[in-house]
């Protein structure tokens, strides 16, 4: 019989274990989400994370090893940006009622996200280099790293950040905005999109299938007013 | 479904070489994402062909964000002395920007008549 060691060797270095690790991982994170009655603080993604995380230190993986199984459901990202598509198509008739609300409140929470976010690092002593950083983090990954690239930000540093904020969104929004006792799926779910990303959005659809779709379309419309915004706000720092 | 993914993968593939070719600051997907919905805004065949995948997929959207987060954990200390006070500014900046985005969304649809229940 091969001993546990030469096994662990072998399976450790094609990309079987870690993919298969991260969809068990998840698959707790989501029952853990809906036993905990869908409360917002059990998000599925922040367990999963968390899971993976103790695991990789636990057995002293390194990052690039995890993500050699991982890479599979990563790539995913793109096409389901794609799919966004589709629900988008269903709700049309919805979004063209509501082009002028879409447009203000795109524009509101934008504005609002970025300037909050650099003042207050600003605040605490934030440099230049770090205000750049942080100023598109509110946009989905790919667009962020990009706009912090251009802007002299640290690229590695903004998917962090992207990633933080995203998780936050997912977590805060349901009972922010039953606090402030919102009820309309469409503001809700598109504030979400434009606040908080592709996290934002996969929390949305957990919620509401309009929500969703909405947040889908904020998320979208987030990324290429970012593109255009940021480094207009940033001067102003 | 292997029409449609084939379908899903050929939109981001247009939406990334149009993105590089033209140098846009908007990243393939979110271009593909766009040119699907005006596709199928023109086809209903091609929603129904799409439907079901784009549902699965979308379902478990959060499990595609996994590994980028498991990748943060090992960054998480190049925040270094500044890691609490960018925690402050997401979580207030976050929650700042979905209210304001919220409000300002039921505010407008109320200024316009354009409540919800109109659907």
């Amino acid at each position: 019989m091969t001993d546990f060691t030469e096994i662990w060797t072998y399976l450790s270095r094609g990309p079987l274990l870690w993919l298969t690790a991260t969809l068990i991982a998840y698959a707790i994170g989501d029952a853990l989400f809906r036993a905990a009655n869908r409360q917002p603080l059990a998000n599925p993604v922040l367990i999963a994370v968390t899971l993976l995380g103790t695991l990789l230190w636990a057995t002293n993986t390194p990052y690039t090893t995890y993500f050699q199984g991982a890479q599979f459901v990563h790539f995913l990202l793109g096409p389901a940006t794609v799919a966004l598509a589709i629900p988008l198509a269903l709700n049309l008739p919805r979004l063209r009622k509501s082009a002028l609300l879409v447009a203000a409140a795109l524009i509101a929470g934008s504005v609002t996200s970025i300037i909050t976010a650099l003042a207050i690092a600003k605040a605490f002593g934030a440099d230049q280099t770090l205000l750049a950083t942080l100023a598109p983090k509110s946009a989905t990954a790919p667009v962020a790293i990009g706009i912090a690239e251009s802007l002299g930000g640290s690229p590695t540093l903004t998917a962090v950040l992207v990633i933080l904020t995203g998780i936050t969104g997912a977590i805060i929004v349901t009972p922010l905005l039953n606090a402030l006792k919102l009820k309309d799926w469409r503001a809700r779910g598109f504030a979400t999109g434009v606040a908080s990303h592709g996290i934002g959005t996969a929390r949305a659809f957990q919620v509401n299938p309009v929500a969703g779709a909405f947040a889908g379309l904020g998320m979208a419309l987030k990324a290429i007013l970012t593109a255009l915004i940021a480094p207009l706000i940033l001067r102003l720092f | 479904m292997i029409q449609a993914l084939a379908l899903l993968l050929l939109f981001q593939l247009g939406g990334e070489a149009t993105s590089r070719a033209l140098t846009l600051p908007i990243p393939g997907p979110v271009l593909g994402m766009i040119a699907l919905t005006a596709a199928l805004a023109l086809s209903p065949k091609l929603l129904t062909l799409m439907r079901p995948l784009a549902e699965g997929i979308l379902s478990h959207l959060s499990l595609l964000f996994v590994p980028a987060g498991v990748g943060v954990i090992g960054h998480l200390t190049a925040l270094g002395t500044m890691g609490p006070s960018l925690a402050i500014a997401i979580v207030v900046s976050t929650a700042a920007a979905i209210a304001v985005g919220a409000l300002t969304f039921t505010a407008v649809a109320k200024l316009t008549g354009s409540d919800a229940t109109d659907d």
